[in-house]
């Protein structure tokens, strides 16, 4: 088995909590460190029972401890206007930084489209675009991989008791980043993207609806193996994404109903928004890991920048 | 009822949008703002029927962008001011610096009636913008009385001028509507106005209205000849000549407002606004009005029947802007069928 590198995770909300529960039955990564800012934290509790250390003085709580803990990484599940200073401070001390939010500061990785790319670059910092993004961007992907897509637009619906309060206080960091996800890693010209909360209870699971307008007559037979085929891949570390309904094809229109539901790590499994979030950067970090260890990176100490 | 001045907001031009499948043109667009402002009506709202940015496979690409509609008609009216819808999730802050820089007076942020913290943003920029704001919780029979005051309250702390009590399915009858707007008056500040937007499903927009007046309601939406979403809004030209008979101060003139209903906007109907089965279906079963041509058209396409889409989608709770799961609907009864 490879070696497990130590890792922190900076937010101890829904998504931080979950990827800790995730990151635990992980062979990669060892979750060390989890940083909050709220001592009533229902996640950092739970992060101590599981025996990681916890800190509720934010970033600055944790970068003291980078070197002697070994972290070698970190993921940043807080929101977009933290993470540019979080960013900073990480970066600084010489750590890769996995990004959950949508500050979209370092390049976007959906793990079944482009992970292979990030191997071998050294980036710092990448970025998970969003849980949207993550639910859609596969399928845009599997359309254009057959043909040219002209516009691609998909409709996330999630629960309203999965949509957290830093998506609540910026909503359209997530049509914008899911939007440029969906032309820079879906490659469709032009994207859109729309999100609806919806609060019926029980709750509903999370549907994603994506639909492609193609520059000419859709191949109908090769969009829909592609579809299944990309399907597979991501049920490979998301086992509840399924496809419902379609391909559809109407003109030049190509539809395709999804349900995403979640493995119920933290959050029930309605809430497969934040478990696909989770599972992409865990698998991310984990691909990482390796070159991580051999020391593509480069760091093995936090530099004197490095505030405390 | 105690006589009192109440402001008469238009709707066809947007809510309008949606029974023309978005296709109205700018001259129609044009006419019948002249004409509504000539009747003197103060607000009129312009934009693609689901908002700023509503441009888009799920809800229909317009005719015209809506800068085009917005800088047509505010380069047409003299007196009325003209408002524009955002539905975040949707439109973002973009759209409504593109809205006022165009001149729009009015910015309405519209969220299903239990998500107001999800319009902070933009209500807190429409402030900051100087635009009259108001916030817009749709769906409003879905939230009993004192939960809908909660949400009003967040709104009108981010700053909004006016809340409205959005009746987007039809569904409620007077007196649910007296429980809302009675509480939403009791309970915000005294300079913040209330406002109500209904739909005819049930025949109850006039009556709706003036229950909503009863209780305090300031700001009223109609659309002229009821041009709008479902058996479409309350019939503004109608509502004006009852309040002319019953006291209410609107300063619309009756007889030009009924002119433009029947010369202006009666013309550019498609269809007759009407209470149809599925109109009926949404009234009674309490969904979304605006997904009534998109069952049609997925009935037509499926074989199925559209007032049984409709009821499914009311009893899977949907809420405003979830038109995608109307084919997804279809798909799985034609499938059931077999």
């Amino acid at each position: 088995m490879a070696q497990r590198i130590n890792a922190a995770l900076i937010g101890s909300g829904n998504i931080g909590t979950d990827l800790m529960m995730k990151s635990l039955r992980s062979a990669e990564i060892n979750p060390v460190w989890m940083v909050g800012i709220d001592p009533a934290s229902d996640g950092l509790a739970r992060a101590r029972a599981h025996g990681l250390k916890t800190t509720t003085a934010g970033v600055d709580g944790l970068l003291p401890h980078l070197a002697a803990d070994e972290i070698r990484i970190a993921f940043d599940a807080t929101s977009a206007s933290v993470h540019h200073e979080n960013a900073r401070k990480i970066r600084e001390a010489g750590v890769v930084m996995i990004d959950l939010t949508p500050a979209a500061i370092g390049p976007f990785c959906v793990p079944p489209v482009n992970l292979a790319e990030h191997a071998g670059r050294r980036e710092m910092n990448v970025n998970m675009v969003t849980c949207g993004g993550q639910a859609t961007i596969p399928m845009v992907a599997a359309v254009s991989r057959v043909q040219a897509v002209d516009y691609a637009e998909i409709v996330a619906t999630v629960a309203s008791r999965s949509a957290g309060p830093g998506t609540r206080k910026n909503i359209d960091e997530f049509t914008r980043t899911t939007a440029h996800g969906i032309e820079g890693v879906g490659g469709a010209k032009r994207g859109k993207a729309i999100i609806i909360l919806n609060p019926a209870e029980p709750p509903l699971i999370m549907r994603d609806t994506v639909h492609c307008l193609t520059a000419t007559t859709p191949n109908q037979q090769s969009i829909t193996d592609s579809v299944k085929k990309m399907i597979v891949e991501v049920q490979r570390y998301v086992p509840g994404y399924t496809l419902k309904n379609g391909p559809v094809f109407d003109g030049n229109r190509v539809s395709i109903y999804l349900e995403v539901e979640g493995l119920g790590d933290y959050l029930p499994k309605y809430a497969g928004n934040l478990d696909i979030m989770t599972a992409a950067a865990l698998r991310t970090a984990e691909m990482l890991a390796p070159e991580i260890t051999a020391g593509a990176y480069g760091q093995t100490a936090p530099q004197s920048g490095a505030r405390s | 009822m105690r006589t009192r001045k109440i402001i008469l907001h238009d709707m066809c031009l947007r809510d309008g949008m949606h029974p023309k499948r978005h296709q109205i043109t700018l001259e129609q667009m044009q006419s019948i703002a002249r004409g509504l402002d000539e009747a003197g009506v103060p607000l009129i709202e312009v934009t693609h029927g689901d908002g700023l940015g509503g441009a888009s496979v799920n809800y229909g690409f317009p005719l015209h962008t809506d800068e085009e509609y917005l800088r047509a008609v505010i380069g047409t009216v003299k007196r009325a001011k003209i408002s524009a819808l955002l539905l975040p999730g949707i439109g973002t802050v973009e759209h409504l610096r593109l809205a006022k820089d165009l001149g729009v007076a009015t910015i309405r942020v519209a969220t299903h009636c239990t998500e107001a913290d999800v319009s902070e943003q933009h209500i807190s920029l429409a402030r900051k913008l100087e635009l009259d704001t108001v916030g817009f919780l749709m769906m409003a029979h879905m939230l009993e009385p004192a939960k809908l005051v909660e949400q009003a309250l967040l709104m009108e702390n981010y700053g909004a001028h006016c809340i409205y009590c959005t009746d987007s399915a039809g569904y409620m009858l007077p007196d649910d509507v007296k429980a809302r707007v009675s509480m939403l008056r009791e309970r915000l500040q005294p300079g913040t106005e209330i406002g109500f937007h209904g739909h005819h499903n049930l025949a109850m927009g006039i009556a709706n209205s003036l229950a909503a007046v009863e209780c305090g309601a300031a700001r009223i939406d109609g659309s002229a000849a009821g041009l709008g979403a479902g058996a479409g809004n309350t019939p503004l030209e109608v509502f004006n000549a009852v309040c002319h008979r019953m006291g209410i101060d609107t300063g619309v003139d009756v007889m030009r407002l009924a002119d433009v209903a029947e010369e202006l906007v009666t013309p550019i109907m498609d269809e007759p606004i009407r209470i149809d089965r599925d109109s009926l279906v949404l009234g009674y079963a309490g969904v979304y009005s605006s997904f009534l041509l998109f069952a049609k058209r997925a009935a037509a396409k499926y074989g199925v029947g559209s007032a049984d889409i409709l009821i499914e989608l009311g009893r899977m709770k949907t809420v405003g802007g979830q038109e995608d799961m109307i084919e997804d609907v279809a798909i799985n009864m034609a499938r059931n069928k077999q």
